[in-house]
């Protein structure tokens, strides 16, 4: 009789001796929003949060139903998160999602750093969405993308997909620096592409001096072909020949020109380039 | 007896002591020219400047200073780190009071040897031969003021506390204008010439990797010193990689990789190269002869010189380089002279000559 009483005993305990730990999570938590996490178990316990790149750790001492706050501050990681509970020997863990909080910043790739000008389809701008804590943001936004230069500027809004906004455009025609800027509410973001001018176009040169000593060529203000100057420091390739050979000088443009010394010699042809780009020819002593 | 090995090995220290200080800077009188010769230049390489000058005669028209200046070099040119290394001597007249020596001079220098002819007047001096030797002109460079305004390019790269997107300051765009392979002395020589089509300096390699019929990577090389490294805008370099003991029969392409480096540079300075012409030395090798002028106000210490030739199509079918001994004064025009293979000069239509510069005082 003393042995049925103990087996009654024992069966009606089961329910209370197995009863485990357990963790409820929110269905939707967003990234710097204070989260509620319900805890339930026998007895003292470790709550382990583990998200990207960040844990919390919060002791649990439930007696049948406790909550658990993470504040706002602390729950910066959007993505997947684990909740475990260990309480003695046993373990219990949810998972659950961290959305990012709404878009605050944006990162900005604008490449090239320097291009020529008017060439089409050359600049490209690609913007990154992030919230306040360096979340990337997947939902679509809108974000404004404007080239200006030299007073005139071009804008376009580009909606973000999976995070990222990007525009590809042509440079202007005329040389400078170009501001790239990627605005995404109050949040922009200022890059420099500098826009230079292309190879010389229309190279002429003429005589400026003449004696014994020698002939100095110098040339008519360089300018690409949509009339920017070509930058100071551009070598300009200025090349004799007469009966004593030749004679070359790699000249450096200087405010706008570049000018050359050359040996004197009746009879000589001089002949001007700037990289692979030609221009006139000189015939001295005869006509051009 | 115990002390007779210690004393054979204590005369025998002092004897080789001895030996080795004995230098062949004898400055003993010379019996014949070639003699004369040969004395001067062994107290010249064993840097005797004084035994050197003891062989020159006193109707020279130079004293001992700019005697040793000629020898060992000027501003910091590329002689003045040079070690003359060997020394052929040929008589080429003699007569009972006056003779013709030709001298052939090898100085070794960090940048490979370079070469000096000679032909020294000897004359009889009483019993004993001497050197006549005729200085150098030494070029003075009258008082002035050389305005030298060219910019330079100052570079602000990107720094740590810019955020990941901010872009930095791109590369210059460079371009291989030709590129062309040949075959000579058992290797073989990509040619060709590059161009910075930017409007930035560049600095500049040129490194070529030869592939085999299996299309394996067989050697790689790059251009080294035969390329002007540093390129202002618009400026084209000639480039030569030596590929030694390969064969062009064996290679099915060449891959070239050029690459590109923003630095900071000076336009400054301009270095006229004047009067080139092909003509033959007293030797009767090809060269390319000129004349170099540094149109700036600072002395170029050490100028080099690359020589491309092209044929009648305007290909490139050699690139020829050398230093020049002699450092490059303000508007001074200095010579100089590269070497043209001998089975090309028939072929070369026109050239084109440009200089590198090392100079001391400037920092790039």
């Amino acid at each position: 009789m003393r042995k049925l009483m103990f087996l009654a005993s024992l069966i009606a305990a089961l329910p209370v001796l197995s009863r485990a730990a357990e963790v409820r999570v929110p269905e939707k938590s967003v990234a710097g929003q204070s989260l509620t996490i319900v805890v339930t178990g026998p007895g003292d316990g470790v709550l382990y949060l583990i998200g990207p790149a960040q844990v919390i750790q919060r002791v649990v001492r439930p007696e049948k139903e406790s909550q658990v706050v993470i504040k706002g501050e602390e729950l910066r990681s959007a993505g997947q998160w684990t909740a475990i509970l260990r309480s003695g020997n046993s373990s219990q863990s949810q998972t659950f999602w961290v959305a990012p909080a709404k878009p605050e910043n944006l990162n900005f790739l604008a490449r090239p750093s320097r291009v020529p000008v008017d060439r089409r389809g050359v600049i490209s701008g690609m913007a990154f969405v992030f919230d306040a804590y360096q979340n990337f943001v997947l939902q679509p936004v809108p974000v404004t993308f404007s080239l200006s230069v030299g007073g005139t500027a071009a804008s376009q809004t580009v909606t973000s997909r999976n995070g990222v906004a990007w525009v590809s455009s042509s440079s202007a025609r005329k040389a400078g620096a170009a501001q790239f800027v990627a605005t995404l509410g109050e949040v922009s973001v200022r890059r420099v592409v500098q826009q230079v001018a292309s190879d010389p176009c229309n190279l002429r040169m003429h005589v400026t001096q003449q004696s014994k000593a020698g002939v100095v060529v110098e040339t008519d203000p360089i300018r690409d072909c949509t009339g920017n100057p070509v930058p100071d420091g551009t070598i300009v390739t200025f090349t004799q020949t007469d009966s004593a050979g030749r004679s070359t000088v790699d000249a450096r443009i200087r405010k706008g020109i570049a000018r050359a010394e050359l040996p004197a010699a009746g009879g000589a042809h001089i002949t001007v380039a700037a990289g692979v780009v030609l221009g006139n020819e000189l015939q001295m002593g005869g006509g051009k | 007896m115990k002390y007779l090995l210690p004393l054979a090995f204590a005369v025998l220290t002092v004897a080789l002591i001895a030996a080795g200080s004995v230098h062949e800077s004898s400055t003993a009188p010379a019996s014949t020219p070639e003699g004369a010769v040969q004395s001067m230049l062994h107290n010249v390489q064993a840097r005797n400047w004084k035994g050197a000058y003891s062989y020159v005669t006193a109707g020279s028209n130079s004293d001992a200073g700019s005697f040793q200046r000629d020898l060992q070099g000027r501003y910091s040119s590329l002689k003045t780190y040079s070690q003359l290394e060997t020394i052929n001597t040929r008589v080429l007249r003699e007569g009972e009071n006056e003779a013709l020596v030709r001298t052939e001079l090898k100085y070794s220098t960090a940048v490979g040897a370079f070469y000096d002819t000679r032909d020294l007047k000897v004359v009889r001096d009483g019993v004993a031969w001497k050197v006549l030797w005729q200085s150098e002109k030494e070029v003075s460079v009258p008082p002035q003021v050389i305005p030298v305004n060219y910019l330079r390019w100052d570079i602000i790269y990107r720094g740590a506390g810019d955020d990941w997107g901010a872009q930095n300051v791109e590369n210059p765009h460079v371009r291989i204008l030709s590129m062309n392979p040949t075959e000579h002395d058992g290797g073989i020589i990509i040619l060709g010439e590059i161009e910075n089509e930017d409007t930035v300096p560049a600095f500049v390699s040129v490194a070529a990797t030869l592939i085999n019929k299996s299309g394996q990577d067989v050697a790689q090389e790059a251009s080294f010193d035969k390329t002007s490294h540093v390129l202002l805008p618009k400026e084209i370099s000639p480039y030569r990689i030596d590929f030694p003991k390969m064969k062009l029969a064996d290679i099915k392409s060449v891959r070239m990789k050029p690459d590109s480096m923003l630095v900071p540079a000076s336009a400054d300075p301009v270095i006229g190269v004047l009067h080139q012409r092909v003509e033959k030395d007293n030797k009767g090798r090809t060269v390319l002869r000129g004349e170099l002028l540094n149109e700036s106000g600072q002395t170029v210490n050490i100028p080099h010189v690359l020589a491309t030739f092209y044929d009648a199509s305007g290909k490139v079918i050699w690139v020829s380089d050398g230093y020049v001994d002699h450092a490059l004064l303000p508007q001074t025009p200095q010579s100089f002279a590269v070497d043209l293979r001998e089975e090309l000069a028939a072929q070369v239509h026109s050239y084109r000559v440009t200089v590198n510069q090392y100079s001391l005082t400037r920092g790039e």
